[in-house]
């Protein structure tokens, strides 16, 4: 029981007071572990990062029903100020950098939860996982390329000494070599530092490459969940995220398109 | 010749003084996108403080200086606390009207304390201030002008640059939601951004009482003046804000002496409407880095 860091108890989540999004999710996660959370668009993978991170109420959104239990004390519907305060830094989907910023500026805005104590060693440990934003620190941030705004976003989250990291589609829009890079960062980081990781995926190959453990996310639900490598043995999992046959081949496009309606669990 | 570098120092000092003021005003749209209806009031407050710490308390010059900036930016503070907080989350339009109310509210605070009556404050700056040497003639109140703003430009320019709670709140000007899951408090930066905006407002406020003298209506009035001064530095740029007033400040006095004395007060509203057609971004407003 200690080992759980975070542990989500059946949460349900409504929007504006009428749109619910999660319907009973529950989840947990193991310290220093990095647990993968994949499914497609709209299945609340999101949602749930923002739930855990209180990102929830400036977006008029609402824990209704259920625990979110964070070393054992409950968090839900806790202001970001506090959560973030307790250890919990969400990285945002999209980079959401600070573009008139200079990439230092950036880093630095990551020490608010820990403001009047000394950077500077954080910075350079940001830029040891990181060199290549040392060569950019006086630049600024609007005019990054996707893959540096990638690394600077994650960057600048570490800078707030976070336990646990929850990462929202690091990978989205970038090169598959850049993404190489920055998936084994999020590993090094995870093993040197220590910091539970969630990640938020749409590349599920990636994910459960590094991932220590899986959840999958169906229309505000869990509906499968299992160590990386089980998931990755999974036919259903290959046949819908993995894109592969039983047989392990590539299928194209046009296949994958029609899955959907013969998903087994919906 | 005389007459002219008369008008140069003295619209370069009102200039400064409306391009402070400006500043203030910029600081709260920059960081939490309200503009302030009641920032001309704040520059009232500012020169009422100071006055009621000078001729009815008694508290010698400096003292009361200081006594009556950290007034303002309690009362920025409270302002943000009291009437802005519950309104976060609600439309942008009920805070602007808000501070419509406001305006009307620290008028009539005023008005019913000390009246409508010009005030004025005892002769205190020294005359090593002014510079008299040939036809340069400097009022020591210009000479003032000129330090105070210089210094209080360079503070705020390094607290902004180098801090970090400066950094913090241009990371919310900047990119509210990133700010937020940072865990930047993005409430105390809105009540900080009042209490300094209120800060330079009621600096300036206090020197224009020492030019002028002090009446609700006139300070009041010069917030009015302080959107062509935005606008025409453009509505987010802080630099802009005194470049555009220390414009406004020179064709104002220009104007004034050259012209019409009457034309003075019209001439910037006339170049708002210039600016506005021309170049309505002002001259230093943001362009948007667009990445696609």
């Amino acid at each position: 029981m200690d080992r759980i860091l975070l542990q989500l108890n059946n949460i349900s989540v409504v929007y504006s007071d009428v749109i619910q999004v999660l319907k009973g999710v529950s989840l947990s996660v193991e310290k220093n572990r990095i647990v993968s959370l994949l499914g497609s668009n709209g299945a609340g993978k999101t949602t749930t990062l923002k739930a855990v991170s209180g990102l929830l109420k400036p977006e008029n959104g609402k824990v209704t029903d259920g625990t979110i239990l964070y070393q054992g004390s409950e968090i839900q519907n806790q202001s970001p100020e506090t959560i973030t305060r307790h250890g919990i830094i969400q990285v945002l989907e999209g980079r959401q950098p600070f573009k008139y910023l200079t990439i230092e500026e950036n880093l630095r805005v990551g020490t608010a939860t820990r403001w009047g104590k000394p950077y500077r060693q954080d910075l350079e440990r940001v830029y040891h996982y990181f060199p290549a934003l040392w060569e950019r620190r006086r630049g600024l941030a609007g005019y990054c390329s996707g893959g540096e705004l990638q690394m600077l976003v994650m960057g600048r989250a570490l800078m707030a000494h976070p336990e646990l990291l929850l990462l929202d589609e690091p990978s989205l829009g970038l090169a598959p070599l850049v993404v190489k890079e920055i998936f084994r960062i999020i590993r090094q980081i995870n093993e040197e530092e220590g910091t539970t990781i969630v990640l938020v995926e749409q590349n599920a190959r990636m994910a459960l490459q590094i991932a220590h453990y899986g959840y999958v996310m169906e229309n505000g639900k869990i509906v499968m969940e299992g160590s990386a490598d089980d998931l990755c043995e999974n036919p259903d999992i290959r046949e819908f995220y993995l894109g592969m046959s039983a047989a392990g081949n590539l299928k194209s496009y046009t296949e994958v398109k029609s899955y959907r309606r013969r998903k087994r669990w919906l | 010749m005389d007459f002219f570098i008369q008008l140069l120092v003295g619209g370069l000092s009102v200039g400064f003084l409306y391009g402070l003021s400006a500043m203030g005003f910029v600081m709260i749209f920059k960081s939490s996108s309200v503009l302030n209806f009641a920032h001309g009031e704040l520059i009232a407050i500012g020169a009422y403080f100071f006055l009621a710490f000078v001729t009815w308390a008694k508290i010698p010059i400096l003292l009361s200086f200081l006594l009556a900036l950290a007034g303002c930016f309690l009362l920025g503070i409270l302002i943000e606390r009291i009437f802005l907080r519950p309104l976060i989350g609600e439309p942008l339009i009920f805070v602007v009207m808000l501070t419509v109310g406001l305006a009307a509210m620290f008028k009539g605070l005023i008005l019913f304390i000390w009246g409508g009556n010009l005030f004025t404050y005892p002769d205190f700056l020294p005359k090593a201030l002014g510079i008299d040497w040939k036809i340069i003639r400097i009022p020591p109140v210009y000479g003032a002008t000129l330090i105070i703003g210089t210094l209080f430009l360079i503070l705020f320019g390094l607290f902004f640059k180098f801090s970090s709670q400066g950094i913090y709140m241009r990371s919310v000007a900047d990119n509210q939601r990133a700010a937020l899951s940072l865990g930047v408090h993005v409430k105390r930066v809105f009540a900080l951004s009042w209490a300094i905006a209120a800060l330079v407002a009621g600096m300036s406020g206090m020197v224009l009482g020492i030019i002028n003298g002090v009446n609700v209506h006139d300070l009041s009035g010069i917030g009015l003046k302080v959107f062509p001064v935005v606008i025409l530095g453009g509505l987010d740029s802080i630099g802009g804000a005194i470049i555009g007033g220390i414009i406004i400040g020179l064709l104002e006095t220009f104007t004034g002496g050259y012209i019409s004395p009457s034309l003075r007060d019209v001439v910037p509203y006339i170049v708002l409407v210039l600016i506005l057609l021309l170049k309505p971004y002002g001259l230093f407003g943001l362009k948007e880095i667009e990445r696609v």
